[in-house]
Parts: structure tokens; C-alpha cells; sequence
């Protein structure tokens, strides 16, 4: 009468997947065959007496765009530069408030709050009061120290915009990797402290290990989100100066939906579906299989 | 309950006062500027009136733009009156997005709104929003710098004395540069002023047949002449400045000159917004070669969306919003300087407005100077000053401004800015249909 | 011993000292909110001064932050239960009946996060006019539980595999039902993990800002759109930014602390075995 329960076979899991699976599906493909369909049509909303269709033109438009290949490559920069920072910032806090000091927990109540700020606001708050090369901090501790007041968004307007995206993130980073770092046997350390490895070396052969399946969790899940950053570049630098900070998600609002070029921005959203499942398909190769392992 | 009674009682003595059925509620879309601030301040009175009952949503300016044309485009229906500007209007009054404004009653005064702000406005003869304020740009300068260093502004500046001005006034060391231009990218934002600069230096967007002028002499010439004077005298930083930065800047008293919009000459003279309100003086758009298109010309307009249910109220509104009369009531509450410009006679004429506002007759100068039918010395198939009247333009803006800015911050050449700019505009009007 | 103290107060120093870094944004922004215009954009930031409470009375003269607030509470903590209630059954099945196709519905549900909003946003608008879910709580319940759904069903599904099997085969010998099993024997174990991915998706609906925008108008904005109407006004803003930016990010930043023990213990995804 019962079955046995290993490998689940013999019940059917339908019922329970189903609903949720075809929600999203149909969320997923009332649009998906919408903006398909759009993305082979001319049609700009301000225009709308200009239709009909016209092939893959929409298509060719943005893949011969000189600017993709900068957008893609800053995507990249923008998503690898985060993650970069943010794993091993997030690492190095996790050792430092897993311990116990004066406050801690307090302390880590401060280093937590930037997640729960707003994109916008924080975007907002970066451009205007902290790295505004006139009246904001930055500028005044640079002149403090006789130096001159830096011109973030102008000279190094990448980078700005990742650490903006790098300070919303890496309390989240902390977040996932404290918590790994806390179910860490502290017997399995003492051991290796009595064997005479110093702390480095108990950071390097136990530590890191314990955390690699938490690392690799963080990098999934900001990696989806930081594809499509868009906010924090849209408030501070506007994709410039130049190309310099635009990502692919920028483009295709500023090729498409800033003149509302329906037609084209589908054609957009249709290619970066096509890159976001290449992507992941490299992380379900890099990592995903170990968290069905 | 009491509350059911006291808006029934309002309702009924609204309808017993106007004739005109209440109970009503109208959505406002409106951009956050001061001036519309001020109207959603005082718009109690306009119930009390009328017994109408007012919804805001208040964004910011690209926000609000982007939600006003995908819900009229798609006829979401969601506003009953829009806040648009000169670049939009004409496009959707020829779409019929909106509902003609040539009805809001005797009183209302039309031939009291300045004519070439009613023209910004007018598709075929008809009205399709109604100016709110109205701006030109001109140039801001310090007074107090000027005359501490034995310099003199003539009231007709040209583009070589302002360079003058800004390298003998650039003090980087005490926070003070000789000048402060848009340099954020955006056909709105650095698009507006560089715009206005290839005007004056003789240049065009498009020749006659659409095609793409951004490698012509004149625009390398006015945006060499922009870079090398706000790269030399200018703040730091000036690629991430738009407007507000700039009147940040300037009001904090970081700036010898700005030249930008008029309608910011309010806002300066305010003690409680600036600390350089008694230390600014006004000259005109600074020219280089020929004086067409040295200012821009530019109008916050209210409009009707034809998929409005409630257009009678929301024209009710409109003729309140832009009258005599709320502009009068904007001076008498907040202030004669900060009442809505650019838009009437009556304003300029009204002898309180001119005590208050020393800035009024340079500004209406600029304003009646500001003809968006003949924008530069060349002729051209488009209207408009500092945009280009098509639906293509935001787009178009967006990616020479970004340009533009590049070579401002030292990216790229001029040359090469432009030349990635000219083929950018050629890939998109080619891709719209305007030229093979 | 000496030692030891020192190690402990160059830890205590260090530990502030990244804190305090962290925070210090957030510190400037609440500081900058009780300093006057001009105090606030002044070249060298002073950090004596009378601080006013006027840019907070002027930021709710203009728009109603209650019910921006209200907006953002419901639409938050609704599109968390419905994408609860979604998740959770659809996250059990895969756990502990997984086919040949699990993983690939994992994953395809985890790349539709991957698709940029400004391509979808014509159609989605389009589908929403003709439901009639524009500028309704209702259509922005269904569209956050939609968005977070990939993420939640992703989180719960590690929660449950984590969950010992001896224990549900203990339940099927004494009868139970699958449905049985999901209630009594599941769903407290998972509690953690469920709270955790639930306050996860409260905070990310919270601060999502490109729907909530082009989909509402005068009724359901959440506080993302109150934010939208000070982000640029004109002239001298950054002190009455600084108090909207405060009232915008405070509940959810109180929340978050007070929650924090909860979103840790089940922020695991199954990482720490």
C-alpha cells in the first residue's frame, strides 16, 4: 500500500509543482511571446500610424550597434567587479563579526542596514552627499588632506557605480557567509590550532573550504540580480560619460525605450534573454550542481 | 459619517455655486519643479471652488515622461491632466492624444499668453496644452565678482567674452569657478545648452533632406569652444552637473557665471533658496556667430489626454491652473518673485511683479527672442530650438549627449565624439525611415 | 592575559571601524536630514549645528507619506504570502519527488530573473490595461509574488532537502499523506528557512523601484514612488532628499533589525552542511 519513499517514485509530485510551475509560466510566456512577436514589428508607441513587419531589422539594428560589444564587455566588469568585491569583503567580515568583541552585535546591526536601502536612495545618496566633487564628503576630506577633490563619475564612472552596487551587496555577502561560518565545528579548529597551524592556515585549509558551497550561493544570487542593474547607473551617470558606464540593460533603455521604440526594445529583451541563459547555463555547470548534490 | 456630511455639504454648495456637477476626481501627473509644487499647494482653493476633488502623482521629470506616454499610448487611461512640455506637445496633438484647449472659456484671455509660447504649443491652429510657466536661457553672473575684479558685462555678451570672463574669475582654490554649464548627459540636460551653442556658431541637427549634421565645421567648432572653456573653467565634476546641479552650485555661490534657464531667476533671488540672492545680475544668451537659437525656448504645459473621462473637469482645472488669476494668487501667497513666468503679459506688466523680479524684462526679452520656427540661420525641416520636434529625438539626445560627454571628460577627442555621434544618429534615422 | 586584552581591543577597533564605514552613508544621510538647504551643500560639511526638523514637515506637506507607507506594507508583505503560498508546495515536490526534469524547472524558473524589465515593459503594461490591474495594490501583489516566486521556490527547495528523510518515511509508516507530511511534519521543521526566504522577499519587494513606478498612478504607489518625486526636484534638495530617503528606508531598515536573528538562521540555502 505505502511505497517506499526513496527517490520518491511512485507519488506524484504534479499536484504540488503545478501550480506554481504554470503561474509562472504563463507570467513568463504571455509576455515572452508578446515582446517576440513585437520585436518583428515596427512599432513605436509615439508613431503608432508606422507598423507592420520588418523581419529581423529590429534585430540587426542593436546587434550591429557598435556600442553592444562595450555594454556587454562593462556588463561583465560591472557584475564581475561586484562579485569580486563583495566575496571577499564579505568573507573577511564574516571572520571579523563571527568573533566576539566590544558590540558586536550591535556593531553588525550597523554593518548590515545598506541591504535594506532602496537602489535609488542609495544611489542618491552616494552621488549627491558622498562622492560629489564639490560639496560632497569626499571632496572635503580631499581637500582636508591638500589633495585634489576626485571627479568620481566622470573619471572613474565604472568603478563608482560598482562600489555603489558593491556597498548595497556586501552586507548581504556578510549576511550568507557569517551564517556559514557560525555552523563551523570549533572543535575541528582547536584541533588544528593544537597541531600547530597558525591562523592563516586555519583560514586557508578550514575555513574557506567550510564556506566554498556558501561563496558559491552568494555568486548565484547576486549574479542574477547585478545582470540587470539598472537604477543605480540610470540616477548617477546616465551609461556616460560616453559608453563608459552604460551595461546591456542601460542600452536597450537608451537605444529603445527612451524613444519608445517598442519594436527594438523587445528585439532587446529577446537578446538578453539569449545571454542571460548562456550565463546560466555556466553557472549551473560551475555551481548549481553541487546544490542538488 | 460626519465626513460623508461634510463633502456632501461642500459638494452641494460647490454645485449650487458653479452649476457644474462635483463629486468629481481628477488625476494630476506632474513633474516635481517648485513651481508645480507650489501648485499642488494651493490647489485646496481650486476645490473649494469647485467642489473637485484632486489626485497627485508627482515624479520626477524622465519618470513622469516615460509613465504619461506609455499610459496615453496605450490609452491606460490613468491621468486626467498631464504635464508636458514644448517637445511633446506638438508630437501628440498630431497623434490626437489630446484634447484641444481652445474652449477654456472668455475669461480665460489668450491673447494675454505670449505669442511665441502659444505657438511652442499649437499643432494646426489649435492649442493643445496650455503654458504653465515658460523659460528661455540666458546668463547668470556674479555682480559682486564682476566688480571686484573691474570686469563688465554688456548686456549682449558674446561667447569670447564670456571666456574672458571665466579664466580671470576661475579661482578652483576657493571653491569658485568661472563658470558652470550642463554637462550631464541628456537631450534634456547638456543636449539643451549644446544645442543652443551650435545655433549661435551657425550649425544645424539636419540638413533639408534629415541628414545628420554632426560633423559639419560649425558643431566641431561649438563643441570644441564647450569643452575646452568647462574643461578649463568649470567645476570638476561637470559631466554629472544638469540643471539642478548647477543651480545647487550656483546658489551656493560656486559659480561667476551659468548660463541656463530662465525660469531658475525666481528661485536665485530667494533669500531662503540661495546665498547669492542679492549679488546676481542677468545679461543675454551669450552669441557666436549669428544671433538665431543662442536661447532656448521651452514651455511646462498642461494637457488633456483624449482617453480622460473627466475632460470638462480637468479643463476647469487647466484654465484655473494657468490664469490671472492663480498667478496672482501665487504672488500674493508665496511671494511676487516666485510666481510663474514666461507665460502672460499681464505678469509683466503688473508693476508688483516687476518690483519684485529686477530679472523680468531680460527674461521676457528672451522669451519673445526664442522662436522655435526659425531656429538657426540655416533652414531646417524640424522645429524647435534646443530639440528636434520628433519622436526620435529623446533617443537621438541620449546618445550624442553621452558623446558629448565623453569628450568632455576627456574619454575621447571632439572629432571622435562627434564622429561616433553622427553615425549613432544616422544608424537611428535610418532605422526610423527618415533617410535610406 | 595582556595579550589577550589587546587582541581583543584591536578586534573591537577593527570591527567599528568596518562598521562605521558601512554605515557611515546612512549616518550622513540622517544627519544631513536635520541640517538646513544651505547647511547642507555647504563645501566644508559641518558637523555642529541646530538641527531642524522643517525639511520633514515640508517633505509631508507635499505628498502623504502614511499612505505611500501603507502602499509599501501591503504590497510587500502580500506578495510574500502569495509567493509563499505559490512556493511552498511546488518547492516540497521537487525536494522529495524529484524527476528528470527537476533541476531544469529549477533553473529555467531562476532565468526568468535574469531578463531585463525595460523589455518587458510594454507588453506587461499592455496586459495589465486589459485586466484592469493598473495602479491596483492587487496587480502589484501579483506581480512582486511573481518576480520573487524563482527565488523563493529556489530558497525553500534547499530548506527542504535539508530536512532528514528518516522522518517523513517515520510519518508514511504511521499513515500519513503527503499532504499530511507537508503540514505536520514539514512545515515546522522549515519554519526557519521559510521565515527567512519570506523576510528576504519582503525586503527585495521593498525596494524594487521600475514597476512599482510604471504600474501604479494615484492609488497603490508604494514609497518607492513617494521617493520618485523628490529625487531631483529643482534648485537646493539635498537636505529634504535626505529626510524623504530617511522616511522611505526607516520601517524597513527597523524591520530588518529586528528581524535579523530570523533572516540569518534560515539564510543557509542549504550551504552549510
Amino acid at each position: 500500500m505505502n511505497q517506499p519513499i526513496k527517490g520518491g517514485r511512485g507519488v506524484n509530485a504534479l499536484p504540488f509543482v503545478a501550480p506554481s510551475v504554470v503561474i509562472l509560466f504563463v507570467w513568463m510566456i504571455v509576455p515572452l511571446v508578446m515582446t517576440l512577436w513585437f520585436s518583428f514589428q515596427r512599432y513605436n508607441l509615439l508613431s503608432p500610424e508606422l507598423s507592420g513587419f520588418v523581419g529581423l531589422s529590429n534585430y540587426s539594428f542593436l546587434l550591429t550597434d557598435p556600442s553592444l560589444w562595450i555594454a556587454m564587455a562593462n556588463t561583465l566588469l560591472l557584475v564581475g567587479g561586484v562579485l569580486a568585491i563583495t566575496v571577499v569583503g564579505g568573507t573577511l567580515l564574516a571572520v571579523l563579526f563571527d568573533q566576539d568583541f566590544f558590540g558586536s552585535k550591535v556593531a553588525r546591526l550597523l554593518a548590515i542596514a545598506p541591504f535594506f536601502v532602496m537602489p535609488t536612495v542609495s544611489a542618491l545618496i552616494w552621488k549627491n552627499l558622498l562622492m560629489h566633487p564639490v560639496n560632497g564628503v569626499s571632496a572635503a576630506i580631499a581637500r582636508a588632506l591638500g589633495l585634489q577633490p576626485v571627479d568620481w563619475f566622470g573619471q572613474w564612472p565604472l568603478f563608482s557605480v560598482t562600489i555603489i552596487v558593491a556597498w548595497q551587496w556586501l552586507p548581504f555577502a556578510l549576511l550568507i557567509l557569517l551564517t556559514a561560518l557560525q555552523s563551523l565545528d570549533h572543535e575541528q579548529k582547536e584541533a588544528a590550532r593544537m597541531d600547530g597551524a597558525g591562523p592563516l592556515a586555519i583560514f586557508w585549509y578550514i575555513v574557506l573550504p567550510h564556506m566554498g558551497r556558501a561563496i558559491k550561493v552568494v555568486v548565484m544570487i547576486e549574479t542574477i540580480f547585478f545582470l540587470s542593474i539598472f537604477a543605480e547607473i540610470y540616477t548617477t551617470t546616465g551609461g556616460g560619460p560616453g559608453l563608459a558606464s552604460t551595461n546591456l540593460t542601460y542600452l536597450i533603455y537608451l537605444r529603445a525605450l527612451l524613444e519608445f521604440d517598442v519594436g527594438t526594445a523587445s528585439a532587446g529583451g529577446v537578446i538578453a534573454i539569449v545571454l542571460a541563459n548562456i550565463v546560466a547555463a555556466f553557472l549551473v555547470r560551475s555551481i548549481a550542481r553541487n546544490l542538488d548534490a | 459619517m460626519r465626513t460623508t456630511i461634510a463633502a456632501t455639504l461642500l459638494a452641494g454648495i460647490a454645485t449650487f455655486g458653479t452649476g457644474i456637477a462635483a463629486a468629481e476626481t481628477l488625476t494630476i501627473a506632474t513633474v516635481n519643479n517648485a513651481d508645480m509644487v507650489v501648485m499642488q499647494k494651493l490647489s485646496p482653493k481650486f476645490k473649494e471652488k469647485t467642489g473637485i476633488d484632486l489626485n497627485w502623482v508627482i515624479l520626477e521629470e524622465n519618470v513622469l515622461r516615460q509613465r504619461v506616454t506609455t499610459d496615453i499610448a496605450t490609452k491606460g487611461g490613468q491621468f486626467d491632466v498631464v504635464t508636458i512640455g514644448a517637445y511633446e506637445t506638438p508630437i501628440w496633438g498630431k497623434q490626437n492624444w489630446l484634447a484641444a484647449l481652445d474652449d477654456l472659456g472668455d475669461s480665460y484671455d489668450y491673447k494675454d499668453v505670449f505669442e511665441p509660447v502659444r505657438n511652442m504649443l499649437t499643432v494646426n491652429g489649435k492649442l493643445y496644452a496650455a503654458p504653465f510657466y515658460a523659460e528661455s536661457s540666458f546668463t547668470y553672473y556674479r555682480k559682486d565678482l564682476f566688480d571686484k575684479a573691474g570686469l563688465t558685462m554688456p548686456e549682449q555678451p558674446t561667447y569670447t567674452d564670456i571666456k574672458k570672463f571665466a579664466a580671470a574669475l576661475h579661482k578652483p582654490a576657493d571653491n569658485q569657478y568661472g563658470i558652470c554649464l550642463r554637462g550631464k548627459p541628456g537631450w534634456g540636460e547638456n543636449m539643451a545648452y549644446v544645442g543652443t551653442l551650435v545655433n549661435t556658431f551657425g550649425g544645424r541637427w539636419f540638413d533639408m533632406e534629415w541628414k545628420p549634421q554632426l560633423t559639419s565645421p560649425e558643431w566641431k567648432e561649438a563643441v570644441t569652444f564647450y569643452v575646452d572653456m568647462l574643461k578649463n573653467y568649470g567645476p570638476p565634476g561637470a559631466t554629472s552637473n544638469g540643471h539642478n546641479e548647477n543651480r545647487a552650485l550656483f546658489s551656493s555661490g560656486n559659480c561667476a557665471m551659468w548660463v541656463d534657464a530662465t525660469a531658475a531667476a525666481g528661485h536665485i533671488y530667494n533669500p531662503a533658496e540661495s546665498k547669492v540672492a542679492d549679488k546676481t545680475a542677468f545679461a543675454k544668451a551669450p552669441i557666436a556667430k549669428v544671433e538665431n537659437g543662442a536661447g532656448w525656448g521651452w514651455a511646462w504645459a498642461l494637457g488633456v489626454p483624449n482617453s480622460s473621462k473627466k475632460a470638462a473637469a480637468a479643463k476647469q482645472f487647466i484654465a484655473w491652473a494657468t490664469s490671472k488669476d492663480y498667478i496672482t494668487l501665487v504672488g500674493e501667497t508665496q511671494g511676487w518673485v516666485s510666481a510663474p513666468p514666461g507665460t502672460r503679459k499681464s505678469t509683466y506688466e503688473n508693476p508688483e511683479y516687476k518690483k519684485a523680479a529686477p530679472f523680468a524684462d531680460t527674461v521676457l526679452k528672451a522669451i519673445l527672442a526664442a522662436d522655435p520656427t526659425r531656429p538657426t540661420a540655416q533652414p531646417v525641416p524640424y522645429a524647435g530650438i534646443q530639440f528636434v520636434a520628433i519622436p526620435e529625438f529623446q533617443g537621438i539626445g541620449a546618445q550624442v549627449g553621452q558623446s558629448i560627454a565623453a569628450a568632455l571628460s576627456g574619454q575621447t577627442t571632439v572629432d571622435q565624439a562627434l564622429q561616433t555621434a553622427q553615425s549613432a544618429v544616422e544608424r537611428t534615422m535610418k532605422q526610423a525611415g527618415y533617410i535610406k | 592575559m595582556r595579550l589577550k586584552l589587546d587582541r581583543h581591543a584591536a578586534l573591537s577597533v577593527t570591527g567599528w571601524l568596518a562598521a562605521g564605514l558601512l554605515f557611515f552613508p546612512i549616518a550622513w544621510m540622517l544627519l544631513t536630514s536635520v541640517k538646513t538647504e544651505i547647511e547642507a551643500v555647504a563645501t566644508t560639511p559641518s558637523l555642529i549645528f541646530t538641527p531642524t526638523l522643517e525639511n520633514y514637515v515640508a517633505v509631508q506637506e507635499r505628498a502623504d507619506y502614511l499612505k505611500f507607507a501603507l502602499n509599501s506594507v501591503v504590497v510587500s508583505f502580500g506578495s510574500t504570502l502569495l509567493a509563499l503560498a505559490l512556493a511552498v508546495p511546488a518547492a516540497y515536490g521537487m525536494a522529495f519527488f524529484p524527476t528528470k526534469r527537476t533541476r531544469g524547472t529549477l533553473l529555467w524558473m531562476l532565468s526568468t530573473k535574469m531578463m531585463p524589465p525595460v523589455g518587458a515593459l510594454v507588453p506587461v503594461t499592455l496586459v495589465f490595461r486589459d485586466l484592469g490591474l493598473i495602479d491596483t495594490l492587487a496587480g502589484l501583489v501579483v506581480v512582486y509574488a511573481l518576480i520573487n516566486l524563482p527565488i523563493v521556490v529556489w530558497m525553500l527547495y534547499t530548506f527542504f532537502r535539508e530536512i532528514p528523510r528518516e522522518i517523513l518515511e517515520a510519518g508514511r509508516m504511521d499513515g500519513a499523506t503527503p499532504l499530511d507530511e507537508l503540514r505536520f511534519l514539514l512545515l515546522p521543521l522549515a519554519l526557519p528557512g521559510m521565515a527567512s526566504t519570506g523576510l528576504l522577499a519582503v525586503i527585495l519587494t521593498w525596494n524594487e523601484a521600475f514597476w512599482s513606478l510604471n504600474l501604479t498612478a494615484a492609488h497603490a504607489g508604494p514609497l518607492t514612488a513617494f521617493i520618485a518625486s523628490f529625487s531631483a526636484p529643482e534648485g537646493l534638495f539635498w537636505a529634504k532628499l535626505s529626510a524623504a530617503s530617511t522616511m522611505a528606508v526607516a520601517p524597513i531598515l527597523v524591520f530588518g533589525w529586528l528581524s535579523q536573528r530570523q533572516l540569518v538562521r534560515g539564510l543557509t540555502f542549504g550551504a552549510v552542511k
